[in-house]
């Protein structure tokens, strides 16, 4: 296969999963802003903006921060390079360039999601249609992910694929939990105290992962067990430790389809080994920003790796 | 579709019986759902300075463009017949001329021609074949009177929508294909590359390695070059991709540098080779004609190929095609005037209102004027650049085109249509998919049927004997 194709798969998985974890954030945000006063519901719009790394673009055209702005300027502002109008376009436009290394059905899937994305997006989201445009843009991901998994040969082009959904999940997680452990930090102090359960159960929202932790905490909720889920449980898809392991998967089935390992390989591998190690005491120990900012530069670099081993760019 | 007397033609029997037996509301419906269809898919071209509509699709009429077997038989002799030739012509042209020596074409039209690389000069290409795949347009004036409108050796389009096209059909119509006996098209990609292969360079170790070369995502018929490579199983590649190594044109794969064979290139001559053509093109690659000429690959078509593209060529196509294959042309060429020739100027001069008159290196319907729908105005201005450079203008009658019936809201309505097959030639000889791209005036009474002003498609049938 191409090495540029092999991009375009990786990155095609990438944006998707980024719009999707985008409009699961926008969700949670929104959940939290009908339950709360109009102060802590701007808190949580702002704190929506600078977990997606836009904040000065968005203070560059928003004197406020009120839902209707921030939610269109999430999804469509122009102001925004990453507004996932932009993210679906990159989707479709990698698709394009791999179009001959996926079926046709993921094809069709991704050209129809980002058909219908598209026209919702064409013109300033109401509050009555934001919540139809964060279900269209989850059941993008579920379509693609769907046809990914039943239509295509396991080989190369499914692996890259895979591959750049785990890295852009990984980073995803470790950039929520990341911010909002900034603005629960005193709190967190005390390891065990009672936290406000609203913002935690935002987080666990925005990653998808409020029922799978009630089901496996009865409902307990404290920083530890939050951690514990989000960083170290495999069980749930979208714990960091869970990445690391379909990460580590897939790059193991390219090592194997190729006949040999990569330098990704053995960067995959301490990474992996690190994290399988780790308890929720010594995260505590190390720091949580710090173990989070360990977390994403491996990520960062596995990434790298994988390009330069197969040669996607040059 | 009908005859001059109202009645239906031969071709037309099976499906008008399958037609009156269908609801109209029915049929509304399906139109609407094609369109739906081919946007889910992807089919869509992009139109060049149309920021709004980067995308577009080309319109798909449901009724069928339908040939009888017998029709068919006495085409594909035709076109062979002129194939060969054309063939012949530009091995002869790149080498002795002997056409030219003998009188029979003058020396300008390739001296002056920008079609005409002099880097070919001297050079066989492997199997001896410059056009691999040749779509020649042809229109219809009469139950057995069929006429080249035009040869498209250079890089022809249009294959994938003869294949959507259909499988449009059998999806939306799957009945209909049980009443009446159509030809398959549906092989066409595997005939490619199998043809493709056989042409590939001496340089080949074991099976060929065939690549489809695109200028990128951004061209207008992207979507069929992705079309082309996946259903023959080739890579799909750009300039970026290929690199010259160890004297062969490689692509960078996930597993490093690999050898192609066989490059069907979907990328202009000029833009083929940075350091032998336009220097700041990075559509190609460095160096490939260099490879090219040692035998180390295979470029479909051949570089050079297009200047038998070129109008003022083609008028000369019935002394070619007899010249090289010492038969009569069993294809006439639609009567051309070359505006070059003094009587001839003077002719076309006088009639600009019935004529059409086309530029010789132009392309895509650009460029031209058709006399009997033009304004006073438009004629004034044409005249004028007629008569400051006669030489690049030719003119042809228009003529009294046959016509098929397309789907409109208020029922079946008479439009122009031309035909476009598809040929693919190699050493093991000339295979001729039986359908063909049928492109189709969408405008009451108008003449041009391309895509860039206004045309639509249809799929075509060759009926089974």
């Amino acid at each position: 296969m191409l090495g540029r194709t092999a991009n375009g798969l990786f990155w095609m998985s990438r944006y998707l999963e980024r719009a999707e974890n985008t409009a699961r954030l926008l969700d949670a945000g929104l959940r939290m802003a009908l339950t709360r006063d109009i102060a802590t519901a701007q808190d949580e719009w702002r704190s929506v903006i600078a977990t997606s790394g836009q904040q000065s673009n968005y203070e560059a055209v928003n004197d406020a921060y009120d839902g209707m702005s921030v939610w269109n300027f999430i999804l469509r502002d122009k102001a925004n390079p990453a507004n996932v109008r932009e993210m679906f376009g990159a989707v479709r436009q990698n698709a394009r360039t791999a179009r001959t290394n996926i079926s046709s059905e993921v094809w069709e899937a991704v050209n129809e999601s980002w058909m219908e994305l598209d026209k919702m997006l064409t013109r300033p989201v109401s509050q009555g249609a934001v919540g139809d445009v964060v279900a269209a843009i989850r059941r993008a991901g579920t379509r693609v992910h769907g046809t990914l998994d039943g239509s295509m040969l396991r080989n190369e082009a499914y692996h890259f694929a895979r591959a750049g959904t785990f890295v852009e999940r990984g980073e995803s997680t470790a950039r929520i939990l990341d911010m909002k452990y900034y603005l629960l930090l005193p709190s967190l102090s005390y390891v065990g105290s009672s936290l406000d359960s609203g913002q935690w159960d935002q987080v666990l929202r925005s990653v998808a992962g409020a029922s799978g932790y009630t089901w496996l905490n009865a409902g307990q909720i404290d920083a530890r067990g939050i951690v514990e889920f989000l960083v170290l449980d495999d069980r749930f898809p979208r714990s960091l430790a869970f990445c690391r392991r379909a990460l580590r998967t897939n790059l193991d089935a390219l090592a194997k389809l190729h006949g040999n390992d990569h330098p990704c390989n053995s960067l995959m591998r301490d990474a992996d080994d690190h994290i399988s190690d780790l308890t929720v005491d010594a995260i505590f120990e190390q720091g949580l920003h710090e173990f989070l900012v360990d977390y994403t530069n491996r990520n960062a670099a596995i990434a790298e790796a994988i390009g330069q081993d197969f040669r996607f760019l040059s | 579709m009908y005859d001059a007397n109202g009645q239906t033609r031969p071709a037309y029997d099976d499906y008008c019986n399958w037609y009156e037996k269908q609801d109209s509301q029915w049929l509304k419906r399906k139109n609407a759902e094609a369109d739906e269809s081919f946007r889910r898919t992807g089919i869509t071209f992009n139109v060049y300075g149309d920021d709004d509509a980067e995308e577009r699709l080309i319109p798909f009429d449901m009724v069928p463009r339908i040939i009888t077997a017998r029709e068919w038989r006495k085409l594909t002799r035709g076109i062979e017949q002129r194939v060969k030739a054309l063939n012949s012509f530009l091995y002869d042209l790149y080498h002795r001329q002997e056409i030219i020596r003998a009188g029979r074409v003058p020396e300008r039209l390739f001296r002056q021609n920008d079609a005409w690389l002099p880097h070919m000069v001297g050079f066989t290409p492997p199997g001896g074949i410059y056009t691999h795949i040749v779509g020649v347009d042809l229109v219809r004036t009469g139950p057995d009177d069929f006429f080249v409108l035009e040869d498209n050796a250079r890089t022809p389009s249009g294959v994938s929508y003869m294949l959507e096209n259909r499988e449009t059909m059998m999806s939306m119509f799957p009945d209909l294909f049980t009443d009446v006996q159509v030809e398959s098209v549906s092989n066409y990609p595997r005939r490619l590359a199998r043809s493709l292969a056989a042409c590939a360079p001496l340089a080949t170790e074991g099976k060929p390695t065939v690549a489809v070369l695109t200028p990128g995502i951004y061209n207008s018929a992207y979507f069929e070059h992705a079309f082309l490579a996946d259903q023959m199983g080739a890579e799909l590649v750009e300039g970026g991709d290929l690199r010259v190594v160890n004297g062969r044109v490689q692509m960078r794969t996930t597993r490093g540098y690999k050898p192609i064979d066989v490059l069907y290139r979907r990328v202009d001559d000029d833009y083929l080779d940075p350091l032998t053509f336009e220097p700041d093109s990075v559509l190609g690659v460095p160096g490939i004609m260099d490879v090219y000429r040692a035998g180390g690959i295979t470029i479909a078509n051949a570089p050079g190929t297009g200047i038998s593209d070129d109008k003022a060529i083609y008028s000369f196509m019935p002394e070619i095609v007899e010249f090289y294959t010492g038969e009569k042309p069993l294809l006439p060429n639609v009567e051309t005037w070359r505006c070059a020739d003094k009587d001839s100027l003077a002719y076309v001069l006088d009639n600009l209102s019935e004529l059409v008159v086309k530029e010789v290196h132009g392309s895509g319907g650009y460029g031209m004027l058709i006399g009997p729908t033009a304004s006073k105005r438009e004629i004034a201005q044409f005249r004028k650049k007629l008569e400051a450079s006669p030489e690049n203008y030719i003119a042809q009658p228009t003529l009294s085109l046959s016509t098929c019936p397309i789907y409109t809201k208020k029922g079946l309505a008479p439009r122009h249509v031309d035909l476009r097959p598809f040929v693919l030639v190699s050493p093991n000889g000339i295979d001729i998919t039986p359908g063909g791209l049928t492109r189709v005036a969408l405008k009451e009474g108008s003449l041009v049927v391309n895509s860039s002003q206004g045309g639509g498609t249809k799929d075509t049938w060759v009926l089974k004997d």
